[in-house]
This record gives structure tokens, sequence and C-alpha cells, in this order.
């Protein structure tokens, strides 16, 4: 996983609230066997409309979402994370997620930040008078800037410091590797072997 | 070592800590056997060639393929595409990783909760993980086994480790002896009804008692197979002879001085007096009868001598308004005698009740009988080693001559992911672990039993026990 410190790039103004994990990703994508390759799966529902946000030139290449409150419920599937990270989203903003959405993010990755409703509608403004305006996430400051507009966003500070030091689960874990090591060679001879096999 | 009295799953735990969690983050515990599958590992093997990580310990890795394996022309390409894409990324990955697979065809293939038990490769005092919630089954050996998701399986197999949440502990005692007829399935039927689907959540369950104790190990698989229907993480019973006389020469079993010092560590395991339990539930195993369920979760159950019961029953409005949906789905009117329960289907099977006991069982009640008329029966071993056994006894010629379907080992009917599965609102007593709706099928219909019922029931064709079979056919 990539360290996270801050980044700049184009804001999508998501006028929608309640984004439940089966709008970010419907059901019949779960069928895949990769962890990657989500981008066209991503809002699959809303993709066809042209209308919709990510179909108008200046947000296609969108990076930093904003969205209404209730972000992220329904099902606990982690491939709505891996859909919009493939995507190319690096954070999303709204005034509510739901838990393991969150939680799901903060392990790929993808900065989930808490904004007001009031601020979110400020920046939704600010991006749909002015298309394709950048914003810029800062992680360090907890600081997100739209234009003349920059608000603090909330965050928890293990989940931030997970994504400043890029640690995934298991690079988490690894840090302890000479613990694993230590216990393996304490691993008394009869607890079970799966190699060589053994059986019929 | 501590002096205070522990539980079971607490030794357990302990014996695997690698890194005790500060200020509440979770402590990091050794995985002593990781048992992969096809539907929830694809994602975790490319996770790991993303991060280009190996997998730490393929020594205690071991696939198999169960969930969407066909139980008919086994030899055939499997039609449905997205079962052989997952069986073929399972094969490629074991292949690409090193993991010891067994697949379709090979003598070994089975449900992966059957074939770990069956090699010997699960016993007490260890950790068993596998991306699937019934890995509670291994429980039964006085083993600490949890399912795991996705993001976890990759966790194990990248590290051997996996960081876990404190959990509390709940002792199931159920003593007394059963009246014949009345079996380990009953039991955990029975404490689900009594705990409900969510009364097991967040703590470790511990079965114990006389009636427990007088279970074979194959016995204890079903009870603690059934676990995480009550919403527990994990469910055990504590070894002792009967665990190690089943352990002993098999596979992996170990052997020589190294059995010596593992029973001399076993025997430590079961929970010390005086130790406390965060809570405690009893059962009265004497007065137990065959329990089924009528609705759409494990815990809407009932005797079978019992009736439909009505919304009204309930007191609780979330639980009225559930037994409302679940009766409209189930196509049941409140107050029909449960034995008046006609069903379409009998499927003997599931990690829950597909072992050679649970054959035998079934098998012994329907040899020389008649089944009923239109009612199909389907019986799936849980494993082709169970499968050749039941052969080598003539089991399968009691199925046959009975009209009963004799198949190939896997999941099967249990989830429906191949082509076994009931038609919309066809009925079925079935012997695994999941009434949900559409669980067997879309639109089907899932009465849970005991082999024993399952095999009864396909005699006369609604739901009984052998008990009212006296003077049939
Ligand atoms: S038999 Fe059913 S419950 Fe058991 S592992 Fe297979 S699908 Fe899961």
């Amino acid at each position: 996983m990539e360290k996270f410190e801050t980044y700049t790039g184009v804001g999508v103004p998501l006028r929608r609230s309640n984004v439940d994990t089966d709008q970010i990703i419907p059901a019949v994508y779960l069928k895949r066997i990769t962890k990657t390759g989500f981008e066209d799966a991503l809002f699959a529902a809303w993709r066809n409309d042209p209308e919709f946000i990510l179909n108008q030139d200046a947000y296609r290449n969108g990076s930093v979402l904003f969205a209404g409150p209730d972000f992220g419920t329904g099902s606990s599937r982690e491939h709505a994370v891996w859909a919009l990270r493939d995507y190319g989203f690096k954070a999303v903003f709204s005034s509510k997620f739901a838990d393991i959405f969150r939680g799901n993010s903060g392990k790929q990755g993808l900065v989930t930040g808490i904004i007001s409703d009031a601020d979110i509608e400020k920046i939704w403004q600010a991006l749909e008078a002015n298309p394709g305006l950048e914003a810029t996430v800062d992680l360090v400051a907890k600081t997100v800037a739209v234009a003349d507009i920059r608000v603090e966003f909330e965050i928890d500070e293990y989940t931030r410091w997970r994504l400043l030091e890029g640690l995934d689960d298991i690079g988490l874990t690894l840090r302890d590797e000479q613990s694993i090591t230590d216990f393996e060679a304490k691993r008394e001879a009869w607890r079970p072997k799966t190699l060589p096999a053994k059986g019929a | 070592m501590s002096s205070a009295p522990l539980t079971l799953a607490e030794k357990v735990w302990n014996d695997h800590l690698v890194v005790k969690g500060e200020n509440g983050s979770p402590d990091l515990l050794y995985i002593d056997l990781h048992l992969v599958h096809e539907v929830t590992s694809p994602q975790a093997f490319d996770g790991l060639r993303l991060a280009g990580r190996p997998v730490r310990r393929p020594d205690l890795t071991i696939a198999t393929e169960d969930h969407n394996t066909p139980t008919w022309d086994i030899d055939k390409p499997i039609a449905d595409i997205t079962s052989r894409t997952q069986i073929e990324a399972l094969r490629k990955n074991a292949a690409e990783f090193g993991i010891r697979i067994h697949s379709l065809g090979d003598v070994d293939q089975g449900i992966v909760h059957v074939v770990g038990p069956q090699l010997g490769l699960t016993m007490p005092g260890i950790t068993v993980v596998c991306g699937d919630s019934h890995t509670s089954t291994h429980g039964a050996f006085g083993a600490l086994a949890m399912g795991i998701g996705t993001s976890e399986v990759e966790h194990v197999l990248a590290t051997q480790t996996l960081p876990l949440k404190a959990f509390k502990t709940m002792a199931i005692n159920v003593e007394g002896t059963l009246r014949p007829g009345v079996t380990a399935k009953d039991i955990i039927l029975a404490v689900i009804a009594k705990i409900g689907t969510g009364g097991g959540q967040g703590y470790v369950l511990e079965y114990r008692g006389s009636a427990i104790r007088a279970l074979s190990m194959e016995a204890r698989m079903t009870i603690c197979n059934m676990s995480i229907e009550a919403g527990a993480r994990a469910g055990m019973v504590a070894p002792d002879q009967i665990t190690f006389d089943y352990l002993k020469g098999r596979p992996h079993a170990p052997e020589g001085a190294d059995w010596d010092a593992a029973v001399e560590y076993w025997k430590t395991l079961p929970t010390d007096a005086g130790a406390k339990f965060d809570a405690e539930v009893f059962l009265d195993a004497n007065t137990l009868d065959p329990f089924v369920t009528w609705g759409t979760n494990p815990g809407q159950g009932v005797s079978l001598l019992d009736v439909v019961p009505s919304p009204d029953d309930f007191s609780d409005p979330n639980d009225k308004a559930a037994a409302e949906r679940a009766l409209e789905y189930m196509d049941l009117t409140p107050g029909t005698k449960m034995k008046d329960i006609r069903v379409d289907t009998v499927f003997l099977g599931s990690c829950t009740n597909s072992r050679i006991e649970d054959l035998r069982a079934a098998a012994s009640i329907i040899k020389g009988k008649t089944k009923a008329d239109g009612v199909r029966m389907m019986v799936v071993p849980g494993s082709a080693k169970v499968r050749l056994q039941a052969e080598s006894e003539g089991l399968d010629q009691v199925f046959k001559d009975f009209g009963a379907e004799w198949r190939f080992a896997g999941c099967s009917m249990c989830l429906g992911m191949n082509p076994d599965q009931l038609a919309p609102g066809e009925r079925a007593a079935s012997t695994s672990n999941r009434n949900f709706e559409g669980r067997q099928g879309k639109g089907s219909r899932t009465h849970l039993v005991s082999p024993l019922v399952a095999a009864a029931t396909a005699i006369r064709g609604t739901l009984s026990s052998p008990a009212d079979l006296e003077g049939a056919n």
C-alpha cells in the first residue's frame, strides 16, 4: 500500500445520499475472482445514464468524491472499496459513512473523511460552478481544499496513521515478523503439518 | 503459566499468542491449520500476487474443491462458468503457491470440514481457520476454529497469523441421556431455538455436560458445526478419550513420542474447575424430542411433536414480524402439525451431517422400506472417502434400493452453488444447517432435520421420526 500524505485530483460532486454498497457495485460483479479491475463496475447501474456525473467529460478523471450522508451502507462487500480505488478515487468525503465501509477503506488506502453537510454543500456548489476543479487532500493537516474553500475533516487517528505509513493489514502484522518467527521456532512437533502429504 | 482457572477456549487462545494487543488493539494469534476452498480464496491469492508476497507456510495449508463441484458426472467439464472459473483458479493458485490440493476425483476430495478431521489434521488445542463460516465444526476436537473473510484468508496466507479481538465465553450445559431417535442435530437445533440466532454473538461456546460427553466425535462435529447459526465465533468440546481414539492412526495424527507428548498436553486443555464463563445455558437432554425448523432461520425450530407456531406466540415485535414473513415464505399455516408437513425432497448431506455415522443412521432406518411416492431423496457423502467407506459397507446399495440418488461428494444442495437445487416452491427436509430464503435454490423451502428424521420423512412423505414408522410398510 502506498503512503498517503497529500493528494490533488479532480473533485466529483455526487449529489446523492444513502449510496449503499449495492449502488457502488452491484452484486453481479461479485462473481469475479480478481481483486482488481473493478473500475467498470463502479456505480454500474448509473453509468448507462449519460447525465450521470462520471459520464460528464469534466469529471471522467475524478479522484476525490464528495457525497451525501450515509455513504457505503448495506452489505459489507469489500468490492465497493476496490471499485472506487480501481476507478482512481483516492478519497471520499461525506457527513456520514457506514462503519464497515469505512473500516474496509482504511485497509485499502482509500481516505474517508467526514465533513459537515454544510461544507459538502459549499464544495458541491464550487465544483458545479467550475466543473473539473481540483481538490487537495492533506492527510497530515487533515484538511481538504477546493478553490478558496478549505475545511478540516475527521478521520480516526489509527486509520490516519496507517494511511500515512502506507500499512495494509498484512504490512502491519509483518512489523512483528520476528515474533512470528520466534513463535514458530517453539511450535511443538505434534502440531499438524499438511506437507509432506499423507492420506488416501 | 498463570494459576487462575481458565476455560478451554482461553487456554488455546493463550497458547497461540504471538503478540499481545495493547491499548485495545487485537491480539495476534498463530494459526496452526488453514483450510482453503475455491469460493473465498481467489481474491486472497490475487492480493498476494499484487503485493509480491509468498504463502508463508504452505505446509500448514490445504485446499479442497467442494462448494461448486458437481455430484454427478464428475469426470465431465463443469458447465457453469463461474463455478468452473473458481475451481480452475484454485488449481492454478495451488500450483503457483505450492499448496496441497484435493481436486474433484481425488480420493481425499470433499467438503473442507469433513476432509480436515478425516485426515487427522484437526486436533485438540490447535487453531484452525477457513474462509467459511462452518469452520466451527473443528471445535469438536477442542480446537479453536473460526470462519474468516477473504481479506483474512490473504492475511493468514501471508503471515500464518490473525489479529483477533477478545471473545466472551458461554457454557452450553447439556445434561442427561438422549432418548432413542434423538441425536446431536436435535440438541443443536434446540440450543439455537433457545438462545436465538444472535444469542452467541461475540462468544465462543463450549458444549459441556454428560450428554455431550456421551456423543461420538462425528456427533460433536454436528453440534459445533452449527455454532455459527447461533451467531457464535466458535464452538468447542473439551477433548477426551473419545477424541484421542478417533484421532489415533489417522494419516496426519502424531505418532510415537509426538503422540504421547500431544496427549499429555491435550489432557491439560479441559476447562479448569472454578473457571468462570461469561454466560451459561442449560438444556435437559432427557426430555428432548427430535427438533425441526418451521421458518427461514435456524432459530425458528420446534419439537417435531409440536405444531407450526403463530406469529401471536411471539411477544417481541421483531420475532413476530419475522415469524409472519417466514410463514408466508414457507407457505405454512399456524397450528398445522409439524408431522403433517409434506416434503418434495429429502437431502442427506452437508458438513453438518454427511459423515459415515450419518449415512449409517439413515440407512438403518430406510433399509427394507419403500420411499414415499413423489419424494426425491438425495444422498451426498461429505467426502470421497466417506463415499468409499459407505460403499464398502453396502450402504450405497441400501440407498439405491430405496430409490435415493447416490451421489459424489461436495456441498451440493446445502447451498445450491452447483446444479443441485430445489425448484421454486419446492420443500425439503434437509440435514444441512441453513434454512434461509432461497438457500437451496430460488424460492426453495427448507426444514432442517437430523439424518434420522430425514430418513423417516423419506419413507412417510411428511416430516417424521423413526418412532412414527411402527407398522409402516
Ligand atoms: S456443506 Fe454447506 S455449510 Fe458446509 S461448507 Fe459446504 S456450503 Fe458451507
